[in-house]
């Protein structure tokens, strides 16, 4: 039975129903209505759980941590600068390996100052060391959020893990969505049995420093895990098909088979993007788009089979390269074909910062080629275009 | 018994390096860091244990007849136990090597 | 003060917590005061350190000195990750997932840690209530790091990034009163402690541990290193700081001050500032602006505390 909700709602709905022990967060916008509703939640004696007012994100991220040593299953959300705030501690997570659940609403970093949607955050955080998952839509929303918490806590993998939704666009908007019932989010769900935690009966050190000589090791070791979590997660999305009839894969294709040429994105912008490949098959246009479900660990070998064939790659893309050569995810793209000695010509597109609409039609565009920079200023030449610059 | 650190192989690490022998410390002999030691004259000592409270080694320990003494493994040679004892039984005295 | 006899110590018991073995200086008081708190705090304590001297005299992989559960997450965030592990403490002990014990949580950070860059966090940690003890092992700068000034450092200290020098006296600014900070935010119980005084400590850590609330130690440590002193006076410069009045001892249980050991008449700063290399520039005219300063702070604090 769907639901008409808002997705932000959604989200808290699924942490309450993953029985969430400690929730640490700070309000930033457009992360604001999780954090307010799970707080109404504890209040209402509806999720057992501890919620604590954290004063800023930073110490929302350490709480975190403190509260799944001690063995809580833990919860947070946040967005752009929040993000920013803790980033020191997401590393630490991740090294101390502390499978934390974050519901990650992106948004725009300042500055300046931007309360709306783009990939900026995440793609600053993307080297932390988290597991990260893209969410399209509020089902997924709710759905990744569930496996989430089974994922991070499985004893094979043990990492943090981000659950990523636009903001705004996705955060704020009401969806048809269908909850799992609580016997069975209980049954796809164990409670948290943790491999360590911080207790007097046994005691042990965590958190503690590492010298030269065994940095590497304990590095190696972290990257390791991430890397194989990945067949741990494919396993887990079969157990949730399984169990709930949703289907999961870490890179999902929409009329990628039918065409040579396909976009490759992440997050809601992927619903624009099929909009606009529906409407151009009317026109007798074929395009595919390649999304993303799981970013980390990169499933590289996913996406090798599915674009190794096609003969256009149209990386679609929301945060601005800081003066790299091009935009993040075309990087990992491009080094992914490289390196298996596939030359293909891949373009790079950036739309949709801080908020920015994208219609369909700048994807039709895109296809045709016509799609660019909107500025006639001349600039260096540059290896991607910026759609929609005014000047 | 903690292997020197060089001789770790990545997998042998705990996750996130979690330390499960509490007090392994104790494994690092810190006795070899001083260059003078306590000597106690068991006829001053008046058994008040201000020593082994103020040693910040835990370094002292009161022996089975009472009186106390350094444990030279880690005694790092400080001399707080010299200069707080009362009746003056303790004095330092350069280690030979 | 009366010296009793070791049966008398039974109390605190000679268990150590902070075995021999870490790496502190020769004559580290900082470790002392811990090895002197954790004594009394018991092996149902859950320890959150900060990034300082005591995590990394404690904690090069693969060992560790600490016999208690033990956590360090980051530099200014100890009071931030003790309040995540007493909320899931909570949680996990009204579902029966941990049988109920009264496990005390402590988070321990430097000067540093606290008064500056950890400031926030305790803030808020003490704001909300938790049930934890926080203590400040102040060595009066960042001694970690190579002894760079804190907001701790004494007004004319010597630190690397407050030397004295042709135009510079030294630290200029005078020493942030924590424990009147941590009062503020209306937490049961705040003291000050030296392991000079190891039976005041002693008492005072009892008394944190069962404060109905968060409680607030600040515990000088004299760091023979930093302070430029003969390793052997640690206990001794803390004695001089509590009789000249530079380090008062005293209680705020629920807002309302007491000494709990008065050294009147004071003695006179010089005897205190007296072989402190750090303090070796100072000029008459510093010291005597300095007593002046310690002389109306003791009248304050005398009258806080209902004394005349």
């Amino acid at each position: 039975m769907k639901k008409g909700i808002e997705v932000s709602i959604a989200a808290s709905i699924a942490a309450q129903l993953a029985r969430v022990e400690v929730v640490a967060a700070y309000p930033i916008t457009p992360q604001t209505h999780i954090v307010e509703h799970l707080s109404e939640l504890v209040a209402d004696g509806k999720l057992d759980a501890v919620y604590i007012n954290v004063e800023s994100e930073h110490s929302a991220m350490s709480a975190c941590c403190g509260s799944s040593a001690a063995g809580a299953r833990t919860f947070t959300s946040t967005s752009s600068q929040g993000m920013e705030l803790m980033h020191e501690i997401l590393f630490i997570a991740s090294g101390m390996r502390l499978p934390i659940v974050m519901a990650a609403v992106n948004r725009a970093l300042s500055s300046p100052l931007s309360i709306w949607g783009d990939h900026s955050d995440i793609m600053a955080a993307r080297d932390t060391g988290w597991i990260m998952l893209f969410c399209e839509n509020g089902q997924e929303v709710v759905d990744s959020t569930i496996m989430a918490f089974r994922i991070a806590e499985d004893r094979r993998v043990l990492l943090p893990i981000m659950v990523n939704l636009d903001g705004f666009s996705l955060s704020h908007v009401i969806e048809p969505i269908e909850f799992p019932s609580q016997e069975e989010v209980d049954a796809f769900l164990p409670p948290y049995n943790p491999l360590y935690t911080l207790h007097p009966d046994k005691p042990l050190t965590m958190g503690a420093y590492a010298m030269p000589e065994l940095y590497t090791e304990a590095k190696y070791a972290q990257e390791m895990a991430l890397i194989n979590s990945k067949d741990v997660i494919v396993e887990i999305m079969n157990d949730f098909t399984k169990a709930f009839g949703r289907r999961y894969m870490p890179v999902e294709t929409y009329n990628a088979d039918n065409a040579d040429f396909v976009y490759i994105a992440l997050g809601s912008i992927g619903e624009n993007i099929k909009t606009a490949i529906h409407d151009m098959k009317g026109q007798g246009k074929e395009a595919g788009l390649v999304s993303l479900r799981l970013f980390r660990p990169f499933p590289a070998d996913e996406l090798l089979s599915v674009l190794k064939d096609k003969k256009r790659i149209a990386v679609i893309e929301r945060a601005m390269p800081g003066g790299a050569a091009n935009a993040p995810l075309f990087q990992e793209i491009a080094s992914l074909m490289y390196t298996n000695g596939i030359n293909v010509k891949i373009e790079n597109y950036i739309l949709g910062l801080g908020g920015r609409d994208v219609l369909p039609e700048t994807f039709i565009d895109i296809y045709d080629g016509v799609a660019h920079t909107g500025s006639t200023v001349p600039v260096k030449e540059k290896n991607y275009d910026v759609i929609g610059v005014r000047g | 018994m903690a292997k020197p650190m060089d001789q770790y192989k990545w997998h042998e690490l705990n996750v996130g390096c979690v330390i499960e022998e509490v007090g392994n410390a104790s494994e690092y002999l810190t006795g070899d860091w001083r260059s003078s030691k306590p000597v106690w004259t068991d006829e001053k000592c008046i058994k008040c244990g201000l020593c082994w409270l103020y040693c910040p080694d835990a370094a002292v320990f009161r022996k089975d007849d009472g009186l106390f003494t350094a444990n030279l493994n880690y005694c790092k040679g400080c001399g707080i136990c010299a200069k707080e004892c009362k009746p003056g039984a303790i004095k330092m005295v350069e280690e030979e090597r | 003060m009366r010296l009793k006899s070791l049966e008398l110590y039974t109390d605190h018991p000679e268990e150590e917590f902070a075995v021999s073995g870490h790496r502190a200086c020769q004559g580290c008081a900082e470790i002392l005061a811990l090895r002197l708190a954790l004594k009394v705090f018991g092996r149902d304590t859950i320890l959150v350190m900060a990034t300082g001297c005591m995590e990394i005299i404690s904690t090069p992989l693969p060992t560790t000195t600490w016999k208690l559960p033990w956590i360090h997450v980051a530099f200014e965030n100890a009071a931030a990750v003790a309040s995540g592990i007493e909320g899931a403490l909570r949680i996990l002990t009204e579902k029966n997932k941990i049988p109920r014990k009264d496990i005390h949580v402590v988070a321990i950070a430097g000067d540093g840690g606290t008064s500056d860059i950890g400031l926030q966090a305790l803030s808020g940690a003490l704001e909300r209530g938790h049930k934890f003890t926080y203590i400040c092992v102040d060595n009066e700068a960042y001694m970690n790091t190579g002894i760079q000034r804190s907001s701790s450092t004494p007004y004319g200290a010597a630190t690397t990034t407050s030397p004295s020098g042709k135009n510079s006296i030294g630290q200029k600014t005078w020493k942030k009163n924590m424990p009147r900070i941590a009062a503020a935010h209306n937490i049961p119980y705040v003291a000050t402690a030296c392991p000079s005084y190891p039976f005041d400590l002693f008492s005072k850590v009892k008394k944190a541990r069962m404060a109905d609330g968060p409680s607030y130690l600040h515990i000088l440590s004299v760091c023979p290193t930093g302070w430029r002193i003969p390793s052997d006076q640690a206990i001794r410069y803390g004695r001089l700081a509590v009789e000249t009045g530079v380090f008062p001892l005293y209680e705020i249980v629920n807002g309302k001050y007491s000494l709990t050991y008065n050294p009147e008449p004071l003695r006179h700063m010089v005897d205190y500032f007296n072989g402190q290399g750090r303090y070796r520039h100072l000029t008459v005219k510093t010291i005597s602006k300095i007593q002046e300063r310690v002389n109306l702070d003791w009248k304050r604090l005398k009258y806080l505390c209902g004394l005349k």
